[in-house]
């Protein structure tokens, strides 16, 4: 809700599979190499040259579909006709009215569900690049280059519902969708290389009120961007219908430099694409056995491995720790840890705090953090004494906690030798002990520093403060 | 050998060593340069690709490999198939100068069979066309008569073959562009079911109807192409996944028991020496045993007008990517729009241009419904109407054209009496199914007559048997 108004977001996502070959084609799926060096007559779209359908690409698609929660069905293909100078049939070749996917569901890591309308096989276009002029816009240019590498490399389109309320629920939604597309192998799903690309339609409405005029938000780069352009989107529709001006149907384009979005095109030059059935390919029915194999061959999806993590842990699916650590794929590596017979929880914050830098599989054997963790728990090492032992264990990609303990003179004290300790910081500071009684909490914080220093950091913060808590009665 | 020898006596006389295929290719080239200005057959003639296949297949033969069934047989081939390094045209302005990178299926099927392409054959405009009149290059004139034209699009792969410039020839039929021009020149014509020959390296009229086949002097003939050509071909993906046509073992079996089908609401204005011979043809094949019986077709009426609407909306989207950016030509202009638009006014002709407009027309928003929405249906009506009368019988016989060869000229500025040459050839595309072209005598002014034989998906053997039949008793007696 912005100023009384409620946002109604739709996203479109294109994002490129990470496919051997091209959608219609042998030549290679490769992005960075030097331009037109993956084509080929059907990529150039040369007189005669007929597409052939990519076999991985349905089942990359098909996989985006299922862990979508989406239904695989029959489908056809349509041409999409426009000119542009990177396309070079002036066509594409897309689903239109039956798509390979429909009627899904993305749930946000808070639970909320955000509909799926369909996700659909598509080519990509060449890149175009306009030399000379302003802002490299064809548009006053002096000369173009086109490099087809990209021409025909197989696109999915996930057609999201309007269910999105909120700038930030749109960039939970794209994270999320990124670590879908990632745990699948289905697209590499990269912002910044264009291998996932984002539109938002953006209306604005008063609560209860028909759904208002929606602009389309094109050239958004990376997920901060979605989140500032809904947010500038939004304010200027406001403000629009706030002045008594109506909001235009209209193709906006996202300006990273100064914060706002500009006319694209209004609705009255919006092409008309005459989609007819593409005559050069026949429908596509996936057998019911091939869809069951791919969704049986589907992997644990992020949603799942926050639940199996927090479950494991006690700590929140939807809590930093957890999310960070599913991002990074080290949960298996968490649940690793704990089975070697250390506390879950400590395993999951160790591993957020200090396996920033590692990735799905760590260096350090799961064993090793578990005995540190042992040690740590049953009071042997204070958590600041864990800090330093881990890191030696990181900097040698494993080792025996113990003994690393032992050279470094570490030896957590016991608890009679604490409890002694104590009894003497109280007697010392009794006015502090007198406050933290009396029921103010800030006195602790000078007791329990007293008492680690008085142990020269042996003592373990949580043992003191269980100490004097019990001692206060 | 004296003219319009067929491919099969060429073929086994290359393959025992006979005659040297590079002699026989020698005859054709000199019938070529006899006659070629007068006729114009060919947007080029490739003498010098054709010596060379031609002695290889010599040294093939004498090394002992064999060449393949087609050894030695000069073949022409129409100008809208992709040939690697040779110009391909479709006869227009917009691809002159583009040297395709790649050999089209059919070229490289029929090259392994052993094959010697002479050239490439002129043709209207993109395959848009009856008549062969809307070349950029200019007409091709009948072999029988040179004030007339050769039919279309496929004219010039037919008057080759006519004029003895090749043994057999390749056209594409979208509407009736092989069966047309073999009618109007006097020599075979097939139009195979859709998808039995790769559509991979014809440059695309109308996809979801373009055919490629063969024209040829005698139905054996048409039969051994089809055999080489046919086939699935994984980089079409309409290819019918099955083997190549069989087809040699059906051309002697007796017609005796089959059903003819004769279409009684079939369109009327005809020559009337085109209704007499189609009337003899079945009585000929009445008096050998087949059985006629009457079908209906009711919706063959509204053929003509589905197909100008699909066949030109599937162009207009075809015919698009003709930017002058990549390949062909270009006309400089101040901007890239200026460009395109320069380059399309001068490099397509004027029925290439209408069809384009009537085309985006019928697929603009809007309209759709009304116009390409209505052909499809129309579409599977013509084939509903079909599936009903193959029930009753195994092929149907029409005319091939409702009228003979016509002077250069007389057609040209009536774009809708060229358009009814397709009446009886058009529904079969529309649904798909083979038919073809046989010569069964001659209609007005001598000029020959073809009889279409009609059948239903995948029912070449039959076709053929019936074709076969018709031709050992046609008027004028058996070749």
């Amino acid at each position: 809700m912005i100023d009384g108004y409620e946002l109604v977001v739709g996203l479109e996502v294109h994002v490129e599979l990470a496919t051997a070959t091209k959608l219609f084609s042998a030549s290679a799926n490769r992005f960075g190499d030097d331009p037109n060096t993956h084509i080929d007559p059907v990529t150039l779209g040369l007189p005669g040259a007929l597409p052939v359908l990519n076999r991985q690409a349905v089942e990359f698609a098909m996989r985006i579909g299922l862990a979508l929660n989406c239904t695989v069905q029959a489908c056809t293909f349509h041409r999409k006709n426009y000119f542009y100078p990177d396309m070079p049939k002036a066509y594409q070749i897309s689903q239109y009215d039956v798509p390979l996917n429909v009627d899904g569901w993305l749930e946000l890591p808070g639970g909320k569900r955000i509909g799926i309308e369909r996700a659909h096989l598509e080519e990509d276009t060449g890149k175009s690049t306009h030399i000379g002029g302003t802002g490299g816009r064809i548009h006053g240019s002096d000369y173009s280059l086109i490099d087809f590498n990209r021409a025909g490399v197989p696109l999915v389109e996930i057609v999201g519902r309007p269910d999105i309320a909120t700038p930030d629920e749109a960039k939970q939604y794209v994270t999320e969708l990124r670590q879908i597309l990632v745990a699948i192998g289905a697209s590499d799903a990269k912002m910044e290389e264009g291998s996932m690309r984002c539109d938002a339609n953006v209306s604005v409405r008063k609560p209860g009120a028909p759904l208002g005029t929606r602009c389309e938000i094109k050239n958004v780069n990376s997920v901060r961007s979605l989140g500032r352009a809904i947010e500038y989107e939004a304010r200027r529709q406001i403000a629009l219908i706030e002045g008594g001006e109506k909001v235009r149907q209209e193709t906006r384009h996202w300006d990273e430099t100064d914060g706002r979005t500009h006319t694209l095109r209004t609705k009255e030059d919006a092409d008309d694409y005459r989609y007819f059935l593409e005559p050069d390919l026949v429908p596509l029915a996936p057998e019911a056995v091939w869809i069951d194999a791919v969704r049986a061959a589907l992997p644990m999806l992020p949603r799942e491995r926050r639940a199996r993590l927090s479950s494991a842990t006690g700590a929140p699916a939807d809590g930093e720790a957890v999310m960070v650590v599913v991002e990074r794929g080290q949960d298996d590596y968490v649940l690793a840890v704990a089975s070697a017979g250390a506390d879950a929880s400590r395993a999951l914050v160790h591993v957020k705090e200090a396996y920033a830098e590692q990735g799905a599989v760590p260096s350090v054997p799961a064993a090793d953090l578990a005995r540190m963790i042992v040690l740590e728990t049953s009071g042997k090492l204070t958590s600041t004494q864990a800090k330093i032992v881990l890191a030696e264990i990181m900097a040698n990609g494993g080792g025996d906690a113990e003994k690393i303990a032992a050279a470094k003179g570490f030896e957590a004290m016991d608890t009679s030798a604490l409890e002694a300790m104590v009894d003497e910081v109280i007697a010392a500071q009794a006015d502090a002990w007198a406050k933290y009684c009396a029921g103010e909490e800030k006195a602790m914080g000078a007791l329990v520093g007293a008492i680690m220093k008085a142990s020269k950091g042996k003592a373990d913060g949580k043992a003191v403060t269980a100490l004097l808590q019990s001692k206060r009665g | 050998m004296t003219e319009l020898s067929n491919a099969v006596d060429i073929a086994n006389a290359v393959r025992n060593g006979s005659v040297s295929a590079v002699s026989v290719l020698d005859e054709y080239l000199a019938r070529i340069d006899a006659r070629e200005s007068s006729i114009h057959a060919f947007n080029l003639v490739t003498r010098e690709q054709a010596r060379t296949m031609a002695a290889q297949v010599d040294a093939d033969v004498k090394a002992g490999r064999d060449p393949g069934p087609l050894a030695g047989v000069p073949i022409a081939l129409k100008d809208n198939m992709c040939t690697r390094g040779v110009p391909t045209t479709c006869s227009s302005r917009i691809l002159e100068g583009w040297k395709p990178p790649y050999d089209a299926t059919v070229v490289t099927r029929l090259a392994g069979a052993g094959a010697v392409f002479v050239g490439k054959t002129n043709l209207d405009e993109f395959a848009m066309g009856s008549s062969t009149e809307n070349s950029a290059f200019g007409v091709t004139y009948n072999p029988h008569d040179t004030s007339r034209v050769s039919g279309g699009s496929s004219g010039g792969s037919a008057a080759a073959v006519a004029a003895g410039f090749a043994a057999a020839s390749l056209g594409s039929d979208t509407g009736g562009s092989i069966r047309q021009p073999a009618a109007l020149c006097g020599v075979v014509g097939v139009k195979p079911t859709y998808g039995t020959v790769s559509r991979y390296g014809l440059v695309a009229f109308a996809s979801s109807l373009d055919q490629i086949g063969p024209f040829t002097v005698d139905v054996r003939d048409a039969a051994v192409l089809l055999e080489a050509m046919s086939g699935h071909d994984p980089l079409d993906s309409t290819s019918i996944p099955q083997p190549a046509l069989s087809l040699q073992g059906s051309l002697d079996r007796d017609v005796k028991g089959l059903r003819i089908g004769r279409i009684i609401d079939l369109p009327g204005g005809s020559d009337p020496e085109v209704e007499a011979r189609l009337a003899e043809s079945f009585d000929a094949l009445a008096a050998a045993g087949a059985t006629i019986v009457d079908v209906e077709l009711p919706s063959m009426k509204y053929g003509l007008t589905a197909y100008y609407l699909i066949a030109p909306a599937e162009a207009s989207s075809n015919l698009a990517r003709y930017d002058g950016v990549r390949y062909g030509l270009r006309v400089d202009a101040a901007d890239t729009n200026s460009m395109y638009m320069a380059t399309r006014a001068a490099g397509f002709g004027d029925e290439v241009k209408r069809r384009i407009m009537l085309g985006t027309y019928a697929l603009s928003a809007g309209y759709y419904d009304a116009y390409y929405g209505k052909a499809l249906k129309v579409r599977r009506l013509i084939s509903d109407d079909f599936a009903r009368a193959y029930q009753k019988a195994d092929v149907i016989l029409t005319p091939t054209s409702p009228i003979v060869a016509f002077p250069v000229g007389a057609k040209v500025d009536d774009p809708l009496s060229m358009y009814l040459c397709d009446v009886f050839t058009i529904p079969t595309n529309l649904a798909g199914h083979p038919a073809m072209s046989v010569p069964f005598g001659t209609g007005a002014h001598g000029l020959p007559v073809g009889v279409q034989v009609l059948a239903p998906t995948l029912g070449e053997s039959v076709m053929f048997q019936v074709a076969a039949h018709l031709e050992r008793v046609a008027p004028g007696g058996a070749k």
